[in-house]
């Protein structure tokens, strides 16, 4: 192909026929999602209303951090099964240690009242234990070369199993007021705390992606892994930052999902990391590798959190929901690979 | 034949967004000839072809057939209608057998009842009938991945040839083949040619169109430049129509820059694998361009590629700059200022998905970092220098790599390293598959390395080039250095001879024993 350009008038006409098309292509998946909210919005009018609204953005929040977790695994061509379970451990482990003193369910009944820094120990805690399991997970990847995608299969059930070991499967509740306020409170009385959490995550996620040598590093990898490789970029190493960032952000987040909801069981987080994949593919993160940018993935989470509330309203059966949902990952991930062949 | 022509492309234009890939190009072939297409990388040639397969859909123009008017809308509709292509990239499986690749998606079949079943005995018979026609003596049962990049295009011309294809297109077919597999390929091309086949021959290598072509069709940045019967235009005027000037000289004029300074020093250097590499050792001055020379197959990639850290060294030293140096993996090379540009540009050249900016500087981000943070404004700055000193053709520095001609990708490659500024550049085959404007702008680049004190190695399989670059020429032969020449003395049967030296067992060439008698 050659580069010589053209004026813009010398193009044939279907030139702007081609990006309608494209742009239905690229953004499919979302042109219908916002049709079907006007749908639900006109049937059932409370869908727009204020606290619905704010319903959804609170309920996205903790699912866009652990979303940005999974996101630097699928640019890097990998991904990450073992998210959802991750989540479920952090909101175990800090369910476990927040418990209010006079509960008498408690976990830990000799747990003396450390203050109101505790809270944040035992989020540092619940980030320690996950970044274990994500540096397991990086190493499995990247010095044992097994796929990411049977890698992080088995760490899920590892994880899934060290939670249940660790609760013995009882659900955890009366969380102490200092922890549920994490979620529930408001800077100023305006702001809710969750969605400055998540807009700070979002800010450092979007610098490291783009200012630092470690996310041109990711992105190199996700297109071309050996080419990257004689670049000089140790592709080791970045891949297991990646895993380690990313287990720390499912427990930021698990540890978020915990305090909103006053309490957690170890099915709490399953089948997340399916979520968030489905998220970041809505977003444009491709499956294919070294695409992917961190507004995408927000709006992919919106998108997905306004699909299910949508199908709530709608009045459709739960189980039929996932049915839904099914479908929009499937038809996601298939315009996803769409744009790829076209760009060929 | 009744038909003046094979094929008759008739008009053909071809748009992408905001550029003209193909304006009216014609192509007319006649039946029992080779006919050439020739053009400087980007001048649409692959575009062309593509268009031909219905790998793109051509905005204007016919296809004509022995007269009759055909549409092709995929590379399957174009097999049935008697066209087969060798492409300039391969396309193989390299995980399942050779035979299993030349019947890709036309096993012959048993029938059990209801089932079909592949006919693996009567598979592996034909491929190795077909091999031994193109004088390849394969097992067609051994995986495809265990052969060399040349050894898979032999295989791919086999399977172009077993498929009684009307008219082959070549793209490139010579570009990673030995003089004697070229000499092989020509045979066939003949005898295709006496059994009426028409073929479209892509290559920049004037001496072989000479040898071969019958006709020459020539694009220029995607036009219609025109057609001649080869032997009533002579080789500078083949050039000057390509690109539109006078070329004078292949290669820039050569000067001695070296200087007595050792910068790196290899002692004995041997693979893990028994067949690779051994007991190699050669010094590398500052300032001079040092070629390996050899038949594909000989080592040399694999030498280079374990002392840039891709492969792993059982025994032996390497030294940089008279400090001794463990280079694990390509970081540890980097670090002690070795580049390296290989030889699979798409395996382990370009990433595809990103821009020619940041494929530029990939290697050099560590160089402009401060606090975790990159100095955005400072890489932009490199980036720019770099490509602007290559001259690649491209709307702007944020376009994707992978919609660049291969030649240009190249040149993003070399940008890599002048961004990145190592004192050592290891070259592999740094020219193939470029058009002659391009190469003498690489051999510049290198000329221009080496003055500033910057010291090259360079792999090549083209002998002029070897020898139109190279201050000193390394020859390898299974592993071995074999020979190595000065300068003033270096001659392609010289470099053969070395070449030759040791046959499959190892042993010493009854060749190589005359020519030095000689």
């Amino acid at each position: 192909m050659t580069s010589k350009t053209v004026d813009a008038k010398d193009l044939p006409m279907q030139t702007k026929k081609v990006n309608v098309k494209d742009f239905l292509i690229n953004n499919g998946i979302i042109v219908v999602l916002i049709m079907l909210a006007i749908f639900t919005a006109i049937k059932q009018p409370s869908f727009g209303s204020f606290d619905n609204l704010k319903n959804i953005a609170l309920n996205v929040a903790p699912r866009f951090i652990i979303a940005c977790g999974v996101s630097g695994c699928l640019i890097t061509r990998g991904t990450d099964l073992s998210a959802g379970r991750m989540v479920g451990l952090s909101a175990c482990i800090a369910g476990t240690l927040l418990q209010k003193p006079g509960y008498s369910g408690k976990f830990f009944p000799n747990l003396p009242d450390f203050g109101i820094w505790w809270v944040f120990v035992v989020l540092l805690i619940c980030i320690a234990v996950c970044a274990i399991f994500g540096l397991i997970n990086g190493m499995v990847v990247s010095f044992l070369q097994v796929p990411a995608f049977i890698g992080t299969l088995g760490m899920q059930l590892i994880v899934y199993g060290v939670c249940l070991v660790y609760t013995n499967a009882t659900p955890i509740g009366g969380y102490r007021p200092a922890y549920t306020e994490v979620a529930k409170g408001r800077l100023f009385g305006v702001i809710p705390y969750l969605f400055l959490i998540a807009l700070a995550i979002g800010l450092v996620i979007w610098f490291v992606y783009n200012k630092t040598p470690h996310g041109k590093y990711m992105y190199a990898i996700g297109g071309n892994e050996q080419a990257a490789e004689v670049s000089g970029v140790n592709t080791k190493k970045t891949k297991i930052i990646i895993f380690v960032t990313a287990a720390a952000l499912y427990a930021l987040g698990g540890f978020l999902v915990g305090a909103k909801s006053g309490g957690s069981s170890v099915n709490m987080g399953m089948g997340w990391e399916l979520e968030a994949i489905a998220a970041c593919t809505i977003g444009g993160v491709s499956v294919n590798g070294g695409i992917g940018k961190v507004s995408g993935v927000l709006i992919g989470v919106l998108v997905f959190e306004i699909l299910k509330t949508c199908l709530q309203y709608l009045g459709v059966d739960t189980n039929f929901q996932y049915i839904a949902q099914g479908i929009v990952i499937v038809v996601a991930i298939a315009l996803d690979i769409r744009k790829y062949i076209a760009k060929k | 034949m009744a038909e003046e022509y094979r094929l008759e492309m008739i008009g053909v234009s071809k748009s992408f967004p905001g550029v003209k890939a193909l304006d009216k190009i014609n192509l007319k072939v006649r039946p029992g000839t080779v006919h050439a297409l020739m053009g400087e990388n980007g001048a649409g040639k692959s575009t062309l072809m593509k268009c031909l397969f219905g790998i793109y859909k051509m905005d204007e123009g016919n296809v004509l057939i022995d007269g009759k008017d055909v549409s092709i809308a995929n590379p399957d509709e174009a097999l049935g209608k008697g066209l087969a292509m060798v492409h300039q990239e391969l396309q193989p499986v390299p995980a399942r057998s050779i035979a299993e690749n030349m019947y890709l998606g036309r096993y012959p079949l048993i029938k059990i009842g209801p089932l079909k079943i592949v006919d693996h005995k009567t598979m592996n018979q034909e491929a190795e009938k077909w091999l031994k026609d193109v004088k390849m003596s394969f097992n067609p049962r051994a995986k495809l991945g265990t052969l060399s990049i040349g050894q898979m295009q032999s295989v791919e011309i086999a399977k172009a040839v077993s498929q009684n294809a009307r008219l082959v297109i070549l793209d490139e077919p010579t570009s990673s083949l030995t003089d004697n597999e070229v000499e092989a390929l020509f045979r066939i091309i003949r005898d295709l040619k006496s059994r009426g086949v028409s073929m479209i021959y892509i290559s920049h290598k004037m001496a072989e169109i000479r040898q071969i072509a019958d006709d020459i069709t020539i694009m220029r940045d995607g036009t219609y430049v025109g057609s001649w019967e080869v032997k009533d235009i002579s080789d500078d005027e083949i050039v000057k129509q390509m690109v539109g000037r006078e070329l004078s000289n292949v290669y820039p004029p050569k000067e001695d820059y070296r200087t007595a300074e050792t910068v790196l020093k290899v002692s004995h250097v041997s693979s893990i694998h028994a067949r690779s590499f051994r007991d190699c050792s050669f010094e590398l001055k500052k300032g001079e361009i040092l070629g390996f020379g050899g038949l594909v197959g000989a080592q040399r990639t694999e030498l280079m590629e374990a002392i840039f850290g891709m492969r792993h060294i059982a025994s032996g030293e390497i030294e940089i700059l008279g400090k001794k140096v463990t280079i694990k993996r390509p970081q540890d090379a980097i670090n002690d200022s070795v580049g390296m540009i290989t030889e699979d540009r798409r395996g382990t050249g370009i990433i595809g998905c990103l821009s020619i900016a940041d494929n530029t500087a990939i290697a050099s981000y560590r160089n402009y970092t401060k606090a975790g943070t990159i100095n955005s404004k400072k890489v932009g700055q490199v980036v720019k220098e770099s490509i602007a000193k290559l001259s690649i053709k491209t709307p702007n520095d944020r376009t994707l790599i992978q919609s660049l001609s291969g030649g240009n990708q190249q040149k993003v490659i070399i940008a890599r390293w002048l961004a990145n500024n190592p004192d050592i550049l290891i070259m592999d085959e740094p020219t193939r598959g470029i058009d002659v404007g391009a190469k003498y702008e690489i051999y510049q680049i290198m000329i221009d390395l080496v003055k500033q004190g910057k010291s090259i190695i360079m792999i090549s399989s083209e002998m002029p080039e070897l020898i139109g670059m190279s201050n000193r020429i390394i020859v390898m032969c299974n592993g071995h250095i074999t020979g190595e020449l000065e300068d003033d003395e270096a001659t392609q049967e010289k470099i053969m001879a070395f070449a030759t030296k040791f046959d499959l067992n190892d042993k010493v060439t009854e060749n190589f024993t005359q020519e030095v008698k000689s």
